[in-house]
């Protein structure tokens, strides 16, 4: 498989990107989520939000590299036959996503560097404070760091489930290019011989 | 009628002189509400409330009759650390949101002598009234090199983080917070 995109299929470096990304980000957002919970002398009260904030930092630099190689790289065209408010509803989600993930993460760099501090990464690296001592700076961007967290989830649930359904209902290219795969769904049932006809037309 | 002036002007000199109302001097940094807690029982955790303002009452021969108001900024918290601030602000502790302005109003003071007394009053946090008592010692006052005459208190005092219905267990050596208190007042 090519490392770039083409005009019908997603290239590894895509496909790598996405689902790299895609486990760390629902795993940010429970972690988040639990690591607020924790009583003070939890031994995790501290390692969470290292964590979290070491993961978020990586996150950010894949997601400035997927943009930049998404920008790079041609888009692969919708599958025949899908409706044009489908298309854009689907160009919309997949923007918002990225819309979403920037804000969140720059959101949440904002609040722990408001006092002027870095954002250790591990301790391999540290992360340097830049707009920082705004007026309520930690509170207001923790606002929007929560808000939008729950947004994104929203929304990632919907691209799922839209996922899923080109996949078991549509029986389309959809999901399956996303994996590397080629062609449609394997047809099951009495659905078989539309699904193998779809196929045929696809490949002629 | 120009004795009557010269007269009502000296009544209100001598009505200002007694009740001798000071306001905080918020303005030029001369005060400071300052708390303290144990962390995990090893050392001293200190910070600050940045906003408040207030004014008090205070006559060098009549101290019995002092009071004072004070309205704190409760979001103004300042411990230094961005993120432990913002924890201390949401729902586990102060519950800025909710609950926005701490108050303490005194309603009586005792004095003990050598310039020190016990003020007691009540201060509502976190939505809770309370009665407490601060120590307070006189540290000085007079007039200031700007043509402003000033007095100046210092206090402390001691309460348990749950009386106030602040429940978030930062261990049992960290129950009680104390508050130091710095308060400058310029003569109005």
């Amino acid at each position: 498989m090519a490392a770039r995109n083409s005009k019908q299929q997603y290239g590894w470096m895509a496909i790598a990107l996405h689902w790299l990304m895609a486990p760390a980000i629902i795993g940010m957002f429970a972690l988040g989520w639990w690591m607020r919970q924790l009583s003070y002398y939890d031994p995790w009260y501290r390692q969470g939000p290292e964590i979290h904030k070491g993961i978020g930092i990586l996150l950010l630099a894949l997601l400035l590299l997927r943009l930049v190689w998404k920008a790079m790289n041609p888009h692969p065209q919708d599958v025949p036959g899908t409706p044009r408010w489908q298309a854009l509803a689907a160009r919309a989600a997949h923007g918002g996503l990225y819309l979403l993930l920037l804000a969140i993460m720059v959101s949440g760099y904002l609040i722990s560097t408001a006092d002027g501090r870095a954002i250790s990464v591990f301790g391999w690296f540290e992360v340097p404070a830049t707009l920082q001592g705004l007026a309520n700076q930690e509170d207001l961007a923790g606002e929007i760091h929560e808000v939008l967290a729950w947004t994104l989830m929203g929304l990632v649930a919907l691209h799922a489930l839209a996922a899923l359904k080109h996949h078991f209902v549509d029986r389309d290219a959809t999901l399956r290019r996303m994996l590397g795969l080629r062609g449609n769904p394997a047809p099951v049932g009495r659905r078989n011989e539309s699904g193998m006809n779809e196929t045929a037309e696809l490949t002629k | 009628m120009k004795k009557i002036a010269i007269f009502l002007f000296a009544a209100l000199i001598g009505a200002t002189a007694q009740a001798a109302e000071y306001k905080i001097d918020t303005k030029g940094a001369h005060a400071f509400i300052q708390f303290r807690i144990k962390h995990l029982g090893y050392s001293w955790l200190y910070g600050r409330f940045d906003e408040f303002s207030g004014s008090f009452e205070y006559d060098e021969k009549k101290p019995a009759d002092s009071s004072i108001n004070v309205e704190i900024d409760v979001a103004s918290i300042d411990s230094n650390h961005a993120e432990r601030d913002k924890h201390l602000r949401g729902e586990d502790f102060l519950h800025v949101e909710k609950y926005p302005t701490a108050t303490f109003k005194s309603t009586s003071y005792e004095p003990v002598g050598e310039g020190k007394g016990k003020l007691s009053g009540e201060l509502t946090l976190h939505g809770v009234t309370k009665p407490i008592v601060i120590d307070v010692e006189h540290v000085g006052g007079g007039q200031d090199p700007w043509g402003g005459y000033r007095q100046g208190f210092t206090g402390t005092t001691e309460f348990a983080l749950k009386d106030f219905g602040i429940m978030y267990d930062l261990g049992p050596a960290s129950q009680t917070v104390e508050m130091i208190l710095d308060v400058e007042g310029i003569r109005i």
